[in-house]
This record gives C-alpha cells, sequence and structure tokens, in this order.
C-alpha cells in the first residue's frame, strides 16, 4: 500500500513538473499576468506580446541575460483580480523575479503579499501611486510616472496653452469609477485651489458603454477641456459620445490608459484631434524594431497573432520588459553572479539608472524619459509627452516634448499616504532612505 | 415657449432615457423570445450579441475565419480573403450563421436535456456562453473591430433646431438611437404579426403556453426551439449592430446582458411588450434620478439605481408588469 502511495505521489509529482513546464533552474523567470480574454482583452493582448517578444529578443540575440535565458511564465488573469492573486500564488515558487500585473486592482492585492513574499513588483504608469515613496514600499515601484504625475503633467499642458492661467477655466474629469478612475482626484483638486479653475467630477461605471447622462451633463455645463480616466470600452465610447455633442477634441485629454489606438479607431476620423498622454514610444522607428523583425517576427516567433507592433500597449510592454531586464543585467553586474534571487533584483531596481547611452544602447534611444531609481523615490521622474491622433493617418502624433510633474504639489501627498499606509500596516519606514 | 433651464434639461434627459431604454430593450427582447418558448434563462444571450457582431464584422471585412489557428501551420499565413462583403449581405449571411448555430445548439444541448429542471438547461447555457466567448475569440481575433454598416452615429440636427425653434434650447439626441427605436418598433412588429398570425408563430405561443399539451398535438418541440434560438439570435444580431457601433467590437459587449436583467426584471420575462415598456421605464427613470440625484450623492448612479427600481417594481408585482403570474397547484 505504502509503495502504491508513493508511486501515485511520485507520478503526481512528475505529473505536475510536466503540466506547470517548471523552468529549469539557471533560468531567470518573469511572470506575466496577462489578460488576453475578457473585456479588457484588446488591450490586455499587445501589452502581453509586447512583454513576450522583447523576451524572446534577448533570448534570441543575446542569449538571454548575462548567459542567462529568459523564462516567461504567462498566467491569464482575465483582468480579475481574484485571478490575479492565484496567478500570483501558482507562480511567485517558480522563482520569480518581478511582477508587472497590468492592472491597479490586482497591484492593490498583491502588494502586501509581495512585501511579505520579497518580491518586487512594478506597476508602471498604474497601481497605487503612494507606492513611489520607497520609505515604505521597499518592493513596490512605480517609475517612470504614476496617475498623479498624469494629473499634474495635464495641467501643466493646459497651463502652457493658456498663457500659464486657468483662473475660472472649467476642467471636467471623466473617470472610471474604481479605484484606478479615482486616483487623480485628490491631486486635481490641490491643483485647483492652486489655480483656480473649477473642477467637476463626472463618475462612468463599469464597464461604461452606455455614458447618454455624463455627456449631457459635459453639454450642460460647457467646460472648458474635459479630462479622462478610462480603460476598455469606455474609452471609445466617450470619445465617441464627445464627438456626437461636438466636444472640440483637442480640448480632450486622457491619462496613457487612455490613448491607444483601440480607443480612438472605432470612433474613425471623429476622434480626430483628441489627446492623450504617453510615456513611451510611439510606432516602429526605433533600431530595436530590426532586432524584432529579424529575431523574433521573421523567424515565426512572435506572441499572439503577431500583429500588434508598433502600438502603444504593444510598445509600453515592450518598455516594461526593457526595463525589468535592465535591472536583472544590473543585478548580475553587483552580485557577479548570473543567477539572481528577487531580492538582487530588488536592489537593482532601486539603483536603475536609464540613461540616453542605456536606451541607446538597447536600439531605444528616446523610447522613454532618463531617469534614476533611488531609495526614496521609486517613482522616477515623472514625466510624459502628449500624443494626439490624426484620424486620416491613423497614428499618434507626438505634439510635446517630456513634460515633468509638479513636484512640489505631488511629493507632500505621496508622502501623507505612504504614511497613512506605514501606520495603517504597523510599517516602520526604512530609516536608510533619503 | 419659455421655460425653466432645469426643466428644458430634464426634458432632455427623459428623451434621451426613453432612447437608451430602447437599446435595453432590443437585448432583453431576446432573452424573453427564449424564456416564452422554452422556460430557459438564456445566460448566454449577451455572449450571442457579440458573437453575431464580430462574425458580421468578419465577414464584412473579408477575414479568414480561425486565422490564427490556421498560421500555427507551419508556412502559411493567412489573414483575410482580399474582399469586402456589403454590409446588408453581411446581415443577411450573419443571420444563416445564427441560425446554423442555433441547429447545432438545439442538436447538441438543448435536445439532450429535455424534461430536465429549468436550473439544468441555465447552466448550460451559462458554458454555452463561456464557449461562444472562447469561439468567437479564436474564430475572429480580440482586437477591437470597427462596426461600419453605414448607421448615422452624432447629434441629430433635426431635433436641435426644432426643439431650439420651441424652447431656446436646442436638445441633444443621437441619431443612432433614433435609428434603434425605429429598428426595434420593426422588428417588434414583426415578432407580434409573427407569433399572431403564423402557423409557426402560433406553435410558438402554444409551446410557451404549455410543452406537453403543444406535444400532444404534434408540435415538435425541437423545431420550435430551432425556431425560437435563431429569432434569437437575429435580435442579439440587431442588438449587436447597435451597441457595437457605438463602442467598437470588443468582448466587453457581451456585458450589454447587464442592462438587461433589470428590463426583465420590470417588464417581466415572458412579454415582448413588458421588454419594451421596461426598457423605456429604466432608460427614462435612470436618466432622470441621475440628473436630479446623481449631483448630490457623487453621481454614477444608473447601474445600481436601475436594479433598485427592478427590485420596487418585485416587490409589487413579482412575475414583473406584464409577465404571467405563476399559480402552481400541489
Amino acid at each position: 500500500m505504502k509503495l502504491k502511495l508513493a508511486t501515485l505521489a511520485l507520478a503526481t509529482g512528475l505529473m505536475g513538473g510536466v503540466l506547470t513546464a517548471a523552468p529549469a533552474m539557471a533560468d531567470l523567470v518573469f511572470p506575466s499576468l496577462s489578460y488576453r480574454t475578457g473585456p479588457y482583452a484588446a488591450n490586455g493582448i499587445p501589452f502581453a506580446d509586447g512583454y513576450a517578444d522583447y523576451m524572446t529578443l534577448l533570448n534570441e540575440r543575446d542569449g538571454g541575460i548575462g548567459g542567462e535565458k529568459v523564462k516567461l511564465l504567462e498566467c491569464e488573469t482575465g483582468y480579475n483580480t481574484e485571478k490575479g492573486v492565484e496567478c500570483y500564488e501558482s507562480t511567485k515558487g517558480s522563482g520569480a523575479l518581478v511582477y508587472q500585473p497590468l492592472s491597479t486592482g490586482i497591484t492593490y492585492q498583491l502588494i502586501p503579499k509581495a512585501s511579505a513574499d520579497g518580491i518586487p513588483m512594478l506597476t508602471s504608469g498604474y497601481g497605487r501611486t503612494s507606492a513611489a515613496d520607497g520609505k515604505v514600499f521597499k518592493w513596490i515601484f512605480n517609475f517612470p510616472a504614476n496617475y498623479w504625475d498624469g494629473a499634474s503633467i495635464m495641467v501643466k499642458y493646459l497651463l502652457s496653452q493658456n498663457n500659464d492661467s486657468l483662473k475660472g477655466k472649467k476642467i471636467a474629469l471623466v473617470y472610471h469609477n474604481s479605484a484606478y478612475g479615482k486616483e487623480p482626484i485628490r491631486t486635481l483638486q490641490e491643483l485647483e485651489k492652486m489655480y483656480g479653475f473649477k473642477l467637476s467630477l463626472i463618475p462612468v461605471d463599469h464597464p461604461g458603454q452606455e455614458q447618454k447622462s455624463q455627456w449631457l451633463q459635459i453639454r450642460r455645463d460647457k467646460p472648458d477641456y474635459v479630462l479622462m480616466w478610462g480603460w476598455g470600452v469606455m474609452n471609445p465610447v466617450a470619445i465617441q459620445e464627445a464627438a456626437n455633442i461636438r466636444f472640440p477634441m483637442d480640448h480632450f485629454i486622457g491619462i496613457w490608459w487612455s490613448g491607444s489606438e483601440n480607443d480612438v479607431k472605432p470612433v474613425g476620423a471623429k476622434a480626430d484631434g483628441y489627446k492623450a498622454l504617453n510615456f513611451n514610444g510611439v510606432g516602429d522607428d526605433f533600431p530595436v524594431y530590426g532586432d524584432l523583425k529579424k529575431y523574433v517576427y521573421d523567424a515565426g516567433k512572435a506572441a499572439g497573432a503577431g500583429d500588434q507592433k508598433g502600438t502603444v500597449l504593444y510598445n509600453r510592454g515592450l518598455y516594461a520588459a526593457f526595463l525589468v531586464t535592465q535591472a536583472a543585467k544590473l543585478a548580475q553586474q553587483d552580485t557577479g553572479k548570473p543567477q539572481i534571487t528577487p531580492a538582487d533584483m530588488r536592489d537593482a531596481l532601486e539603483k536603475l539608472d536609464i540613461s540616453d547611452k542605456v536606451m541607446a544602447d538597447a536600439g531605444m534611444a528616446g523610447f522613454g524619459a532618463t531617469f534614476k531609481v533611488s531609495c526614496a523615490n521609486h517613482g522616477g521622474p515623472g514625466e510624459a509627452k502628449v500624443n494626439q491622433w490624426d484620424a486620416k493617418a491613423g497614428k499618434w502624433k507626438v505634439v510635446t516634448d517630456w513634460i515633468t510633474s509638479d513636484k512640489k504639489v505631488i511629493d507632500p501627498l505621496i508622502e501623507e499616504d505612504a504614511a497613512a499606509y506605514a501606520k495603517e500596516n504597523n510599517i516602520t519606514p526604512r530609516a536608510d532612505c533619503n | 415657449m419659455v421655460l425653466p433651464d432645469q426643466v428644458l434639461y430634464a426634458m432632455e434627459a427623459a428623451l434621451n432615457g426613453l432612447l437608451s431604454g430602447v437599446m435595453y430593450a432590443l437585448v432583453a427582447l431576446g432573452f424573453v423570445l427564449i424564456f416564452k418558448a422554452s422556460g430557459v434563462f438564456n445566460y448566454a444571450q449577451g455572449v450571442m450579441a457579440l458573437f453575431a457582431a464580430l462574425t458580421l464584422v468578419g465577414i464584412q471585412q473579408g477575414q479568414v475565419p480561425f486565422a490564427d489557428v490556421i498560421n500555427l501551420i507551419p508556412g502559411v499565413e493567412v489573414h483575410g480573403f482580399g474582399w469586402t462583403v456589403p454590409a446588408l449581405l453581411a446581415i443577411v449571411l450573419t443571420g444563416l450563421v445564427m441560425i446554423g448555430m442555433a441547429l447545432i445548439i438545439e442538436a447538441l444541448i438543448l435536445k439532450h436535456l429535455v424534461n430536465q429542471p429549468p436550473i439544468i438547461l441555465f447552466m448550460a447555457t451559462i458554458g454555452l456562453a463561456y464557449f461562444l466567448e472562447g469561439l468567437g475569440d479564436t474564430m475572429w481575433g480580440a482586437d477591437i473591430k470597427t462596426m461600419d454598416v453605414g448607421l448615422p452615429q452624432g447629434m441629430s440636427g433635426t431635433i436641435d433646431t426644432v426643439t431650439n425653434a420651441w424652447f431656446g434650447y436646442g436638445f441633444y439626441v443621437d441619431q443612432l438611437n433614433i435609428v434603434a427605436t425605429v429598428v426595434a418598433a420593426v422588428l417588434v412588429a414583426l415578432l407580434m404579426l409573427f407569433s399572431q398570425y403564423s402557423k409557426q408563430g402560433r406553435a410558438l405561443r402554444a409551446v410557451a403556453d404549455d410543452h406537453q399539451a403543444a406535444l400532444s398535438v404534434g408540435i415538435s418541440l425541437r423545431f420550435i426551439w430551432v425556431l425560437v434560438w435563431s429569432i434569437a439570435g437575429f435580435v442579439a444580431l440587431v442588438a449587436g449592430i447597435m451597441w457595437g457601433a457605438r463602442s467598437g467590437v470588443q468582448f466587453s459587449l457581451s456585458l450589454i446582458a447587464l442592462k438587461a436583467l433589470p428590463v426583465l426584471m420590470l417588464g417581466g420575462f415572458t412579454s415582448i411588450p413588458g421588454a419594451i415598456v421596461g426598457g423605456l421605464i429604466i432608460g427614462v427613470g435612470e436618466q432622470l434620478f441621475e440628473f436630479w440625484v446623481g449631483p448630490l450623492v457623487g453621481g454614477a448612479t444608473e447601474n445600481w439605481f436601475a436594479y433598485v427600481l427592478a427590485l420596487v417594481f418585485l416587490v409589487f408585482r413579482p412575475q414583473g408588469l406584464f409577465g404571467e403570474k405563476i399559480i402552481e397547484r400541489v
């Protein structure tokens, strides 16, 4: 009987090993909590493809990182928080070096788990804004920009468009009625006091397919500008409704999650002139694309259908992979060993220096802002550019240089929120960070 | 005519609510048809609208179905047939696909579940919903597609001009909603004519009233199920076109079913006019509530208000406004 049980256990163990395709211990494991199904699949796919293709490029062109092959562990979350947590739990034991869940809801759930497990998490442009405070959030990073940076950058851009004065202007915020959509409110309210504009808040419930009352309100209130924090179907519907009420498109600005091709193409020519922030490169006019073509696309190794290259969200996935693999390289250099641990990865993320040279060497010159991460600042420079949709060309045009957020406004808010989080969770802020 | 601004705004909100209600009713109609004929709450109705819309755009744009799967074969790369199909022909072809789907559903699922309790059939439709969503994804891809069947969109200039002349304030009404209203009216009229005056329609009503009695007089239950799932498939196509024109065809389209539930609770699961009236009440109710109460409670009241309104109706009329009162004798 004992023998039978032992045989069964062995067989189960072997089967489990095969089914989960556990990576060889020498691999550098990067989990990808992707969503290729469900209502947000259209946005999840390009990001996941970009992330996967960059990892494939490193394996095919460079033989991995520092001689170690990169292993991508993709797990489908369907943009569902519970499934995201399951994915985390099922992959964390595989030597996962860093998580990038592409969901604010999943991020919120994983912050305490990843911190307790000692696995870093990078949530570029999403997640908990105050995670930029490295003194409290040791394992969480959200460079190069966060939501509050986004709000500040939008207001700075509007100031530049209005002779540095927004006094008396009416600005409406149309937002996804969720933790994500509510993130910029506090910052915008601070900026409202500072610059004398009048802010109105217009929530849209998930999923956002019906926004008639919101846009009737906008039509009645006649704001000078509309800002948007949307995701998924909410974005094209909002842009369509804005076009329907003849709201001037160039006065409508979305955050970087409301600025992909998926958001404007369904609206057609009427979306022309719509603007959105972006913190990564646009299009495929970068040398890295030459390598991707040679080693990934032409070799038939592209992820998914291979039809997403050059889109805003594909490039964001590419950029996300670039950032964490740069950190992995740095970790290998610092530790002097090719096999690194999540703790080594965390230390490297905290010392990351993305200079012009680093980006140029990767064939991505100008793809993102230059920045240095530090112990205290896990949030990066807080820079973004404004893109504008050219419906005729079917392309995003970059219409500004990098705009930096107003750190005098953002930093105290981050510090306050992080301190409140530390108090709630009995975290003693790191004393060695300044 | 001079009216206070708030009255004009409320009138505009109510008018838009009526038209939005028609859009909800379009989705609810499909549920009603299937529930009437088979007592099944078809969980897959929203996904059927998505699948129909995906198929329509795929046919129209000359996409090769299952292209991603075919491309897995080494050396093979297909994306499109290289032609486009006119919108009307594509709609007809999609209608045929939906009929084919009804035949398959009947043969593979419903036929085997005759005489099973309604909860089993309901569970089967949950499985069907997940299957259809995956099938749609595999057949046509998960990217967002533009629905272009020539429907007008944007503010109606006529209504703007007329209301401006009357009240000094031009009402905003989306042309797409006007088209949806006309289409819904035609659809309901056709369905009523069909069920009242055609032989098959009468058979359908007989099955709805009493399965066993209908069977005893020689009505084929299997044929009626295929018929009603085909009609529901066509209604799903219409709903998919209208909603897809607004948001693009993407997988969140299946969530429009959420908009139909309060309509069904209010109007009743067995009444076609109930779906329309329920849709109108929900549409107007949520718009006016959002207009008057929304600003006081932070807005975004539409989703929950629709369900609260339906629940209030349920307290007084559990079968819905037009639903049949169910009397079960022991």
